[in-house]
């Protein structure tokens, strides 16, 4: 980030930050002016973890609409997951992504899938994926199990540099599972995911990536026991990155109810003192990125038995409102944290060059938000096209007041 | 999600210990051989996703003595086996003009999706893992005939607590009265954290510490097939949990041994055990017809 925290002017032009200077230092003029006094002037927000639905389930999502989502998130990046229908493999299909007629309002980053229709058999050509766009790899949805297939997806990515991002769950431990094990799965009488399911992957993951050299980023992060993994790889320098979702340092697995459909995902909200590590992780920095993993899907499909429902829940929206309302208001972790967490933290992850800061030269991108703001947000008013939030009506602090990309407004509070 | 409808019964968890001695009293005062129209003119809807023996026919029963009309919707034969949603299902047999929907399935939770979409009562015939709300009670019918209150009981519940919907239901209606419950078998079938599905339980392996000094053993049934790739084999399991006459002397002498059956004489149990005195488990099945029926008719609004 920029390390800035103090009232500035910044000027854009031509798709750049041209000049950030004390506040009447800017000689000249500009066309359009924004008046964000008392408001928060922040580099773009970057998304690492978005499910945009497109190729394939437009029912669900579209670039246009799930871009639209991002923006009045603040976000003005999102990087999209490849678990589409068909999945995003070959150069073909990143590409396709980022034409200008998928309508996104947002820069779009694609992940490519690592393997062969990430069924963790067999590696994609990465040199091709990263020409054509894709800024890093993954399987997501589906962890890459075997041991000599994650090795070489780590060596063969640092070869073009880019990262693998792994969903870490040991899926034979995860059979049939709905939701986290512990107390609340036991009462409910649904099988549990037990947090080793996680923890051990991660774990593999650090060493593999230590002996490779390979960029490793873990994926929605949710139990105590990877954050420790990914904490010892830090210290040893290896090349480990990791991001949280909102739900995960807001909810725990009691907050399943009777069966809410709206809070399953994958992986799944966990206990107390899970949250209670990830808010702390947040702090300290073993945690690069808070991500979305917005995961839209149709009211027909959650409206399931809930063994039945697909795993995920939306997430744009509402991303910085639970960041700053959780953990700026509810655990004081600092405001210029919680940004970088959003800017600067991300960019690393993906090597997004000139964004995530407002430095001069950098991309026009810019979130302005309001800090205090309090409000409520509402499903139905939701850009997305699916309605699968578990905050619905919830009461929030700090709100988006624009985003900019590229020096056009995508995004703007009536 | 929305409210189930005022005579729904879900599950025994949420219920308050009123609405259990309610339902307990208007059971008692049921009697299946004597036929009262409190249901005259009603359509139940069996819904069942799974097989069932007892807790179908029990129902049917206790509906058509009550004088309601009963229609069986089973997933084979029906627009389930083509893919119609649960909710969809439900829609249309409300649609026919069910005015109750009992429902069994293999999904825990699936009762609670359709009564929080339904306007007509839902009750939960056997929810997955989850609960078998009707069981407990008649279970609980069942024990009053033989103890005079549930304070100060001991039960031990044996088995496969783990995969066991009728445990968990019948937890959470004992605890309720205050009674003290042990669970025991391998960790497997009774993890630690099942102590945590109400007050008053605790988890044992050992059979004989389970049922010493206890007033009711409740035997589960064991699937052979999820013994399978467990590190306990079906051997070891009788070895070490089977209720044979001799451990049964272990519980107080006047001690009842239940089942929710189906049995398997020689596997959880003893053929002695299961045809002796001390045994109830052809009782419960005959409970189960007037238990139903106080459901029926308080899911009526007549009860």
């Amino acid at each position: 980030m920029s390390g800035i925290d103090a009232p500035m002017d910044v000027l854009l032009a031509d798709g750049q930050v041209v000049e950030i200077a004390s506040p009447k230092k800017i000689r000249g003029g500009a066309d359009t002016t924004f008046d964000a006094r008392g408001l928060v002037v922040a580099p773009g927000f970057i998304d690492l973890h978005v499910h945009l639905r497109e190729p394939g389930q437009s029912y669900k999502e579209t670039i246009a609409s799930g871009t639209a989502a991002a923006a009045a998130g603040g976000f003005t990046s999102v990087c999209c997951m490849p678990n589409t229908a068909p999945v995003v493999d070959s150069a073909e299909w990143v590409k396709w992504l980022q034409r200008p007629e998928r309508g996104a309002v947002v820069n779009v980053f694609p992940v490519a899938a690592a393997t062969v229709h990430s069924t963790g058999e067999q590696l994609n050509d990465f040199k091709g994926l990263k020409q054509a766009g894709a800024v890093a790899v993954s399987d997501d949805g589906k962890p890459i199990l075997q041991d000599h297939i994650m090795r070489d997806a780590l060596r063969m990515a640092a070869e073009q540099d880019l990262p693998v991002i792994q969903h870490a769950e040991d899926t034979r431990l995860t059979g049939l599972c709905s939701m986290n094990n512990g107390p609340t799965a036991f009462r409910l009488g649904l099988r549990g995911m037990p947090a080793a399911a996680e923890a051990d992957i991660v774990e593999r993951d650090v060493r593999l990536s230590g002996d490779t050299g390979g960029r490793l980023h873990v994926a929605h992060v949710s139990t105590t026991d990877a954050l420790k993994a990914i904490r010892r790889g830090k210290r040893a320098r290896t090349r480990v990155t990791s991001e949280v979702t909102p739900h995960h340092f807001t909810l725990i697995d009691e907050s399943v109810g009777e069966y809410d459909s709206n809070h399953k995902m994958n992986p799944p909200l966990r206990s107390a003192a899970d949250l209670e590590a990830i808010v702390a992780a947040l702090a300290d920095g073993t945690i690069d990125a808070i991500a979305t993993d917005h995961a839209p899907h149709a009211l027909h499909e959650k409206q399931m038995e809930f063994e039945r429902a697909p795993f995920g829940i939306t997430g744009l929206e509402t991303a910085l409102g639970l960041a700053i309302t959780q953990l700026h208001a509810g655990r004081k972790i600092p405001l210029t944290r919680i940004v970088e967490l959003f800017t600067a933290g991300p960019a690393r992850v993906v090597e997004l060059k000139g964004r995530g800061t407002l430095a001069r030269g950098s991309y026009a991108d810019v979130t302005i938000f309001d800090p205090k703001k309090h409000w409520t947000f509402e499903a139905n008013k939701s850009r997305s096209k699916s309605r699968n939030t578990p905050f619905d009506g919830w009461k929030l602090t700090g709100k988006v007041t624009a985003a900019i990309v590229g020096g056009r407004f995508a995004y703007r509070a009536d | 999600m929305k409210k189930a409808a005022r005579g729904s019964l879900l599950g025994i968890e949420h219920l308050q210990r009123d609405e259990i001695l309610g339902l307990l009293r208007a059971a008692r005062r049921m009697n299946p051989q004597r036929p009262r129209p409190l249901l005259r003119g009603k359509r139940i809807i069996l819904l069942f996703y799974e097989p069932s023996t007892r807790t179908r026919s029990s129902f049917e029963i206790a509906a058509k003595t009550l004088g309601g009309i009963t229609v069986l919707v089973q997933s084979s034969g029906s627009s389930i086996e083509k893919g119609e949603s649960l909710l969809d299902t439900g829609y249309t047999l409300r649609a026919v003009g069910a005015d109750a929907i009992v429902i069994r399935h293999p999904n825990a939770g699936a009762p609670h999706l359709l009564a929080a979409n339904l306007d007509i009562p839902v009750i939960n015939a056997g929810d997955g893992m989850h609960e078998h709300p009707s069981q407990a009670l008649l279970d609980a019918y069942t024990i009053l005939t033989h103890k005079k209150r549930f304070a100060g009981l001991k039960v031990a519940i044996i088995g496969d607590i783990y995969h066991s919907r009728v445990a968990r239901s019948a937890c959470h209606l004992l605890s309720k009265f205050g009674v003290a419950i042990t669970l025991c078998g391998s960790p497997e079938f009774v993890p630690e954290l099942a102590a945590s599905i109400a007050h008053g339980v605790r988890v044992t392996r050992s059979l004989e510490d389970a049922i010493q000094g206890v007033d009711v053993i409740m035997l589960l049934r064991v699937q052979k097939e999820r013994l399978a790739g467990k590190n306990i084999g079906l051997d070891d399991y009788i070895t070490r949990y089977q209720m044979t006459p001799e451990r049964l002397k272990l519980a107080k002498r006047d001690a009842i041994v239940m089942h929710p059956g189906p049995i398997i004489r020689g596997l959880e149990l003893t053929g002695e055990v299961a045809d002796c005195p001390q045994s109830v488990i052809v009782e419960e099945v005959a409970s189960g017809v007037p238990v139903r029926m106080a459901i029926l008719a308080r899911a009526m609004g007549k009860a």
